[in-house]
C-alpha cells in the first residue's frame, strides 16, 4: 500500500522523497505542493485518509535555519498511517492550510502557530489559542528568551 | 449523670437535654439562659464556623478539592458548602496551576470577594510554581504573587486530609482576630 | 472593622491595569459585528460547570445560541518545553499532570513509545505487562466516573456525583497501596514498573470488582435511565460520523457516533491482543445516534467492559504471571534511554481518546529534540463550535458535559 501512496503522491510533486527512520511511513515533500497532495489523499478512494490527527512543528535551530512541519494521517478503513512531512525557511515560515480539506487542522495548525510563530495562510482565524495575545515570541523554538515581566509579575522563578 | 459535684463544675450538655429539671446552666448562670463571652469570640466562631469557600479548581488539585467536598471527606461538616459565585464566598481555595493568562482573572476574583476574606493556597503549584517552576514560561510561581495568601498547603495534589488540616489552620487563625485591633 | 492583612501582602509584584484582560485574551467578536437582538454572553474561566478553566464566548439572542467561541489556555503549563530540555524517564510526572483523572493511561502510552523507539517494547516480563493493562483500566473506570458524576452534576443531578466519589475512593486507595500516591503516580516507568504490586493487591481488585457490580447497575438506574436525564441528553448535540471522523474525533466521541472503533483492538498493543472484551458503540436507543445520551452510554458501557478486563488480569497475574521473589519491576529499565536518531509517532487510547505522543530525537542525548502531544481532549473540543450552533444555552452546557475534557489535557 505505501508503494501505491507513494507514486500516488510522485504524480503530483516528483521531489517527494522517503524519510529514513521514521515510524509511520513518513514523505517529505515541497510546500507549494502540500494543498493539493493533502487533497488527493484525502479524496482518492484508494487512499482515503480521513483523519488528520497531528500537526507538529519542529524548529531546527538558527544554525541549521528550517522549520519542519509535520501533518499525521490515518485512515480508517485501510488502518493505514502516513505522515507529511514540510520543510520550512526559518526566517519567514509559511506554508498553505489544510483546514478546507480536515476540519481538525483548524485547531491544531493555531497551536502550532502559536508555539512556533509558522504562519498559515487562508486559514480562517489565526489567532494564538494557548497564550495571551499579548504574549511576545514563540516558546518552542530554540532561541526563545523569556520576558522578564508580565503585567509586572516575574516570569522567571 | 446525676452527679452533683459534677454539675457545680462542669454543666452536662447531655444532661439538660434528658432532665430538663437538672438544667445545669440555670444553677451556673440564673434562670436567663446567657451565656457570657467577647464579641470578638463570637464574631470569630461564627465565621469560621461557615466559611464558604468558592469553587476555584484550576487543575489536579480540584480533583482532591471534589473529593474533600463530597463524600469521602465532607467539608459541609465544617459548614463549608461551595459557592460559585465571588460575591457569597468567604474563603478562595486556590487549587491548581495559575497561569499568566489566568493571573488577571484571579485578582478579579480576588477582589470582587466580600471582606472578610481569606485565601488558602493548596498545592504546590500555587505555592510556589511547584514542578513548572523551572522551565514554566507561562506560569506564575506561587500565587502569593498576585493576591495575598492566608494559608499553604503543600501537596501533590495534597490530600484531602491535608487540605482539611489547612482548613483548621485557618480556623484558628480567624480565632486569632479582632474587631479593634489590628491583626498582622 | 480592622482590614485583612497577611504575612504575603509585600510579595504582591501584580499591577492592574484597565485593559488587561481585554489585551490578554480578547474576544473574537466585537459589539459592532452582532446583529440588534444578540449579545456576547461570557460563560468565563470559573464556572461550575466549565470543567476546569474554559472560557466561552457565547453569541445569542437570549437563549438560542448562534456560535460558541472556545477560549482555552488558561492552564497551559508548558510540557512541550519541559520535555525538551529533561530526560525521558523524567518527563512521566509531566505526562501524569496532564490528564490528571487518567495518568496511568498517559504514562502507558509515553512509557510504550519509547520502549519501542528504543527497541526494548518485546523483552518486558509478562508481569509487567498485565500490571500495566490493570492499573490502566482501574483508571479508566475512575476517568469515566469522574465524566459521569460531574455530567450528572451540570445536569442538576446531585446524587450521582456522591456516590460515585463513594466508589472511586476505593479504586485511589488501591492505587495508593500500589504506588503510593491518589492521583499523579510516576508508576509506569520506561521498560517496567516502579514497584510490583503489593502481596493482597489482586485479591482486593476481586473483592472491588464484586462490590462495585451491583453500584454501576444502581448508577444506570439512576442517571442513565432517569426520564430527566433521557429528556435533557437525547437528541442534543448530534454528532454525525462523517463530521466527527473530519475532525479528528476519538474515544467515546467517535464510538459514540456509532463507529466501532477502538485502539486497543487496532492496534492491539501491549497485552490487549490475549484479553477477551468488547468495543460498545451508540445505537441511538434513546434518541439519534451520535447524541449526547449515546456518549454517556457508551461510557457506562466501557466501565462494565473495563472490569471484565481487570478480572482477566487478576486471574492472570494470580496464575501464570504469579508473583515469584526473583521478580524484579525494575529489571529492564535501561540505565540510559538514548534512542537512535529518529521520528516517532505513539499512539494509545485514553479514556478520553486517542492520545499521541511525537518524539524526536537525535540520537546524541538522553533529551528528546521535540516531544509533542497529540492530545484528545483538545481536538474533541473543538468540535464543540460544530456541535452547537442553534442550541439552548442549557443544552451548551450539556454538550459540553458529555465531551469530556479536561483542560490539563486541552492546554497541556
Amino acid at each position: 500500500m505505501m508503494e501505491q501512496l507513494l507514486s500516488l503522491i510522485r504524480n503530483i510533486d516528483t521531489s517527494a522523497e522517503v524519510v529514513a527512520d521514521a515510524a509511520p511511513f513518513t514523505v517529505s515533500i515541497a510546500p507549494k505542493s502540500l494543498a493539493s497532495v493533502a487533497g488527493a489523499l484525502h479524496a482518492d478512494p484508494a487512499a482515503y485518509f480521513d483523519q488528520l490527527t497531528c500537526v507538529t512543528g519542529v524548529d531546527n535551530g538558527p544554525e541549521a535555519n528550517t522549520m519542519e512541519v509535520i501533518y499525521h494521517l490515518y485512515s480508517i478503513p485501510f488502518n493505514a498511517s502516513l505522515a507529511l512531512k514540510v520543510i520550512l525557511n526559518r526566517e519567514n515560515p509559511e506554508v498553505e492550510s489544510l483546514c478546507s480539506v480536515w476540519k481538525s487542522a483548524n485547531w491544531l495548525e493555531r497551536e502550532t502557530f502559536d508555539m512556533l510563530g509558522i504562519r498559515f495562510l487562508n486559514h480562517p482565524d489565526l489567532r494564538r489559542i494557548l497564550r495571551p495575545a499579548d504574549w511576545e515570541g514563540f516558546p518552542l523554538r530554540k532561541d526563545y528568551k523569556e520576558m522578564d515581566t508580565y503585567r509586572e509579575v516575574k516570569v522567571k522563578y | 449523670m446525676n452527679d452533683t459535684t459534677r454539675k457545680d463544675q462542669h454543666p452536662d450538655p447531655a444532661a439538660a437535654t434528658e432532665d430538663p429539671s437538672s438544667f445545669a446552666y440555670k444553677e451556673s448562670f440564673g434562670n436567663s439562659g446567657l451565656i457570657i463571652t467577647k464579641v470578638d469570640n463570637l464574631f470569630n466562631w461564627s465565621r469560621l464556623s461557615s466559611l464558604f469557600p468558592m469553587t476555584f479548581g484550576i487543575a489536579c488539585c480540584a480533583i482532591e478539592y471534589m473529593s474533600t467536598g463530597t463524600s469521602p471527606y465532607d467539608m459541609d461538616r465544617f459548614g463549608m458548602v461551595p459557592r460559585a459565585t465571588p460575591r457569597q464566598s468567604d474563603v478562595m481555595i486556590v487549587a491548581g496551576t495559575v497561569t499568566f493568562k489566568m493571573a488577571d482573572r484571579v485578582r478579579r476574583l480576588y477582589e470582587q470577594m466580600a471582606e472578610p476574606r481569606y485565601v488558602i493556597s493548596m498545592g504546590s503549584c500555587s505555592n510556589c510554581g511547584g514542578p513548572y517552576w523551572q522551565h514554566g514560561y507561562h506560569v506564575v510561581k506561587g500565587v502569593d504573587r498576585i493576591i495575598p495568601v492566608d494559608v499553604y498547603v503543600p501537596g501533590c495534589p495534597p490530600r484531602p486530609e491535608a487540605l482539611i488540616g489547612g482548613i483548621l489552620k485557618l480556623h484558628e487563625i480567624i480565632k486569632k482576630e479582632s474587631l479593634i485591633h489590628d491583626k498582622s | 472593622m480592622a482590614l485583612h492583612s497577611t504575612v504575603t501582602q509585600g510579595k504582591i509584584q501584580y499591577r492592574f491595569r484597565e485593559d488587561n484582560l481585554a489585551l490578554s485574551e480578547p474576544n473574537k467578536f466585537k459589539a459592532g459585528d452582532l446583529r440588534l437582538e444578540e449579545m456576547i454572553i461570557n460563560l468565563g474561566p470559573q464556572h461550575p460547570s466549565t470543567h476546569g478553566v474554559l472560557r466561552l464566548e457565547v453569541i445569542s439572542d437570549g437563549e438560542v445560541i448562534r456560535q460558541v467561541v472556545p477560549h482555552i489556555g488558561y492552564l497551559h503549563r508548558c510540557f512541550e518545553k519541559h520535555a525538551e530540555n529533561l530526560p525521558y524517564n523524567q518527563i512521566i510526572p509531566f505526562v501524569d499532570r496532564m490528564d490528571y483523572v487518567a495518568s496511568m493511561n498517559s504514562e502507558h502510552a509515553f512509557a510504550m513509545g519509547v520502549e519501542r523507539m528504543m527497541g526494548i517494547s518485546g523483552s518486558l516480563p509478562k508481569r509487567v505487562e498485565f500490571v500495566r493493562v490493570l492499573v490502566a483500566e482501574l483508571n479508566r473506570i475512575s476517568s469515566h466516573l469522574i465524566a459521569i458524576g460531574t455530567y450528572g452534576l451540570d445536569i442538576g443531578a446531585f446524587t450521582p456525583m456522591f456516590w460515585i466519589m463513594r466508589d472511586r475512593e476505593h479504586i485511589l486507595r488501591m492505587l495508593e497501596w500500589a504506588s503510593g500516591a491518589r492521583l499523579l503516580y510516576n508508576y509506569i516507568w520506561v521498560g517496567g514498573l516502579f514497584y510490583d504490586l503489593p502481596v493482597g493487591f489482586e485479591e482486593k481488585c476481586r473483592e472491588f470488582i464484586s462490590y462495585f457490580e451491583p453500584h454501576v447497575r444502581e448508577l444506570e438506574q439512576l442517571l442513565i435511565g432517569n426520564k430527566i436525564f433521557i429528556d435533557r441528553t437525547a437528541n442534543v448535540g448530534v454528532l454525525p460520523l462523517d463530521l466527527a471522523i473530519n475532525c479528528g474525533a476519538s474515544g467515546p466521541m467517535l464510538r459514540g457516533s456509532g463507529l466501532r472503533f477502538d485502539l486497543r483492538k487496532v492496534d492491539a498493543y501491549s497485552v490487549y491482543p490475549e484479553l477477551d472484551f468488547e468495543v460498545p458503540i451508540g445505537e441511538g436507543k434513546m434518541g439519534t445516534t451520535g447524541d449526547c445520551w449515546d456518549r454517556t452510554w457508551v461510557r457506562i458501557c466501557e466501565i462494565r467492559e473495563s472490569m471484565k478486563i481487570v478480572g482477566q488480569c487478576v486471574e492472570k497475574l494470580l496464575g501464570e504471571h504469579k508473583r515469584t521473589r526473583e521478580f524484579d519491576p525494575q529489571a529492564a529499565v535501561p540505565k540510559k534511554i538514548r534512542p537512535k536518531a529518529q521520528d516517532f509517532y505513539v499512539r494509545a487510547e485514553n479514556p478520553k481518546g486517542e492520545l499521541g505522543f511525537f518524539f524526536r530525537s537525535d540520537g546524541k542525548s538522553d533529551i528528546p529534540f521535540r516531544c509533542k502531544v497529540r492530545s484528545c481532549c483538545f481536538v474533541n473540543l473543538s468540535i464543540l463550535e460544530e456541535l452547537s450552533k442553534g442550541v439552548l444555552i442549557a443544552d451548551l452546557v450539556a454538550i459540553l458535559g458529555s465531551i469530556d475534557i479536561v483542560l490539563g489535557e486541552v492546554d497541556r
